[in-house]
């Protein structure tokens, strides 16, 4: 058996120190790496949030100029996006992925590998342009042209760094679904994975379906400005509104993305805290497949007052609207898992809870938006900003902290500090819903997004807001000390951390071994770990 | 199934080395398109890096394989990786494909007035004629023709088809372990990508020179090259693939029930040859 032989070796031979976190090929080592790549990218970012909420504390012009400002809202969303959310949820799936469905790592380690060390140098090259003569981009993360070819210098680093994002977004995505489709356990078939890998699955479909397109758009962009190509000019034939209609080909699966895996992580933790089994397993993989399905047929609601023909409009509406049926299907499954249940509330909980609660409300105002007549009035509107913040931050944030407290007993061997955990989520809830309730007024009013400068009627809310905002941001040092904290000790934490959670991760002890199923565990209808289903 | 038979590798030093290459290669692109002087340099260092790292990690691949040191179940993870990475890949020229399509069906059309586009003709474009090729109401480029489909397209087209042929009945003699047929096919898909690469790139200068069409004129050429252009290096990589697994065929890799190398190469070309026929109908025939 050379292949024992080989595998044995490798137990002994593990490199120590940098080397050793440079060329692992460890899952639960990468995972890592990229989860803690995501925190510093969330505290960067987050200090970016901080430039704009502070610029807007009050009308006029105080701290920063416009074109920085610019900048700022660029780079944030940037930042937040591909070095904050994807990289956490690609994180928690390099983890728990192989622990759930019994694998002894992931399908194609080394590629692995590969995907998460493209991160730092391509973030390496966005931040860079902040120091740049020209500066960073400063034409909104969508990169519409004209004005996005209008940048100076630092445009072609944006491009190339979008590039390397893309190409690592890809080879996690082929890496996640080749693990999945190969890599489970005798036994587990697809209708008794649980819910994060059924979404994760999903999830990274929509990946490499969709970044691709966002390399195409850009390097449209890239030959427009540089080769003389006319993609985007109507002098030479081509049409502005096109890199749109591309763009957001990529950009609502894009959102998507972003929350699938959310979606995976709440179906997980609700039914451990109810000590129930999830309502609705089949539905719930349904109006996953449903709702991504959907996410390639409706990109145009983002360009309702571009213009387009009415029938466009009418069809991009309704199609927009349904999506609101198999979300619906979701929350209502939610709620179900905990009617009755015998449940208690502890972080990861109360996390999901505000998620489920927090998440509707940023759905619901996306209702408001899909509706032509009404995104009329809405559409570039800081109403258009409490929208995305409400899916994004009290979304997949949301459900990104609660699986680190869900997991991190798993991952580190210890128990977080509750009290400490409760005071998080309590301070977050509250001032994350004062830092963005008031935009929804602030748009409703007609404030637009992107705008250093404001008329003074709307001042309070702004002056609200900034302090929601403040309050929220500072409150995420307290995150980062309590998983220090864990990090370095506390309770010894058992297999099954919560006595409610089923599942192949909790088999395994905590903190979980660097290496586990290297035998692959089998599961039946009545083994343990098919207790995910009927508990 | 026994202990630890999934092969997972000892750590390795080609990914970071991969991440530094591709980190300089596209620092020096963005410099030499802002003008430095420095740029080339830095991307032909990032290529040479790149490169090599290609070369380090797949002949550590093909070593572990050789050793046996992989099971069903590892070769059941490439196929994924590569079937993944081709879907990929045909959303990257999606991407293009969409472009071209949009500009033909809306915005052309609707720079001529076409629809709610009057009073943007009237008002821009006044007596712009809308009609396919086009670079545009402000005839960007100058004046142009377009290659004809039924030329050197066709012959093209033939010849990627063949080669089509030509790689499966390399397959075929895999699979029956004939070596020197196997080898024989393998030469001639080679050869024929080869010669497809030699026409496109004669078609190209014969563009330049003879017919005015470049990638600067209008909507037209920046499709025509972009698609074409993309194609074409994805044949190069195709063929440079190719190269490979004959070599390897020379050194007697590869088994009848064991050679996923040649298999997913096969798949990549046969995507390359998919690609060129729908390029064929969309960007020369109609
Ligand atoms: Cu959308």
């Amino acid at each position: 058996m050379t292949a024992t032989t080989a595998h044995d070796d490798h137990h002994h031979a593990a490199p120590k120190g940098i080397s050793r976190w440079l060329t692992t090929t460890n899952h639960k080592e990468i995972g890592t790496l990229y989860l803690v790549f995501s925190l510093a990218m969330f505290l960067v970012g987050g200090a970016m949030a901080l430039v704009i909420r502070a610029e807007l504390f009050a009308p006029g012009l105080h701290l920063v100029n416009p074109e920085f400002f610019n900048q700022m809202t660029t780079m944030h969303a940037l930042v937040m996006i591909f070095g904050a959310v994807m990289p956490a949820f690609v994180g928690l799936a390099n983890w728990m992925v192989p622990l759930m469905v019994g694998a002894p790592d992931m399908a194609l380690p080394r590629m692995n590998n590969w995907s998460f060390w493209i991160l730092p140098f391509a973030f390496l090259i966005l931040l860079s342009t902040l120091f740049m003569p020209s500066g960073a981009p400063a034409s909104g993360w969508t990169l519409y042209p004209p004005l996005s070819l209008q940048g100076g210098n630092s445009f072609a680093f944006v491009i190339f760094a979008i590039h390397l994002m893309g190409i690592s977004s890809i080879m996690g995505a082929i890496n996640i679904i080749a693990t999945i489709l190969n890599m489970r356990a005798p036994g587990m078939s697809l209708l008794r994975m649980p819910m994060f890998v059924w979404n994760w699955l999903i999830t990274a479909f929509l990946l490499i379906a969709v970044m691709p397109v966002l390399a195409g758009a850009v390097t449209m962009l890239l030959t427009d400005r540089f080769f003389g190509t006319s993609f985007f000019d109507a002098a030479g034939g081509g049409d502005p509104v096109m890199y749109q209609h591309i763009f957001w080909f990529f950009g609502h699966p894009e959102v998507y993305i972003m929350i699938l895996p959310a979606f995976g992580i709440i179906s997980e933790i609700i039914p451990t805290f109810s000590r129930k089994a999830l309502f609705g397993y089949t539905s719930m993989v349904y109006a996953t497949a449903s709702i991504a399905f959907l996410s390639f047929i409706v990109w145009a609601h983002h360009m309702f007052t571009v213009g387009m023909p009415l029938g466009g409009a009418l069809f991009f509406m309704y199609a927009t609207m349904i999506i609101a049926v198999p979300t619906g299907i979701k929350v209502f499954n939610w709620v179900a898992t905990m009617w009755r249940g015998s449940m208690t509330f502890e972080t990861p909980m109360l996390f999901a809870l505000g998620f489920v609660i927090l998440f509707t409300i940023g759905g619901l105002s996306g209702v408001m938006l899909a509706i032509v007549p009404t995104d009329f009035q809405y559409h570039d509107t800081y109403f258009v900003v409490a929208h995305f913040h409400y899916v994004l931050v009290t979304g997949a944030i949301f459900a990104i902290m609660a699986a680190v407290y869900y997991w991190i007993p798993k991952w580190t061997g210890y128990m977080y500090d509750e009290r400490l955990g409760k005071i998080h989520f309590w301070w977050s809830t509250i001032s994350v819903n004062v830092l963005f309730f008031p935009q929804h007024y602030l748009g409703l009013a007609g404030m637009p997004r992107r705008i250093p400068d404001y008329a003074v009627q709307f001042a309070e809310f702004n002056l609200i807001s900034s302090i929601g905002g403040f309050a929220f941001g500072f409150g995420q040092l307290l995150f980062v000390w309590i998983v220090i904290k864990c990090v370095r000790g506390g309770k010894q934490a058992e297999a099954r951390v919560w006595d409610g959670a089923r599942g192949l991760e909790w088999t395994v002890p905590s903190p979980a071994p660097l290496h586990t199923f290297d035998t692959p565990p089998v599961v039946t209808e009545n083994t343990e770990h098919s207790a995910y289903l009927q508990r | 199934m026994a202990q630890g038979s999934y092969y997972v590798p000892a750590t390795s030093k080609w990914p970071i080395i991969g991440s530094v290459g591709l980190f300089i290669l596209v620092s020096g692109f963005a410099k030499w398109m802002n003008g430095s002087d420095l740029g080339p340099w830095m991307a032909a260092i990032g290529a040479s890096v790149v490169i090599a790292m290609m070369f380090g990690w797949f002949a550590d691949v093909i070593r572990e394989s050789e050793a046996g040191m992989y099971s069903n179940q590892v070769g059941g993870s490439f196929r994924q990786g590569m079937i993944w990475f081709i879907f990929s890949e045909v959303m990257f020229f999606a991407a293009f494909f969409g472009a071209l399509f949009y500009a033909r069906i809306f915005a052309v059309p609707w720079i001529g007035g076409e629809g709610t586009g009057v009073m943007t003709n009237e008002l821009l474009y006044p007596g712009y004629l809308p009609v396919w090729p086009t670079n545009g109401p402000e005839n960007l480029g100058g004046d142009f023709k377009t290659i004809g489909a039924f030329e050197l397209p066709m012959i093209n087209t033939l010849i990627l088809l063949i080669s089509g042929v030509t790689i499966t009945a390399a397959h075929v003699a895999l699979k029956k372990l004939k070596r020197n047929a196997l080898i024989f096919w393998m030469a001639a898909t080679v050869s024929l990508g080869a010669l497809f690469l030699c026409l496109q790139m004669f078609e190209y200068v014969h563009a330049y020179q003879d017919l005015g069409l470049t990638l600067g004129s209008g909507i037209y050429g920046s499709t025509f090259f972009m698609l074409t252009g993309f194609h074409g290096l994805h044949v190069t990589v195709g063929s440079i693939m190719l190269i490979v697994i004959t070599l390897r065929c020379v050194r007697g890799h590869f088994e009848p029930k064991n050679h996923f190398a040649f298999e997913a190469t096969a798949w990549y070309w046969h995507f390359v040859d998919v690609v060129w026929l729908v390029l064929f109908v969309f960007v020369y025939v109609l």
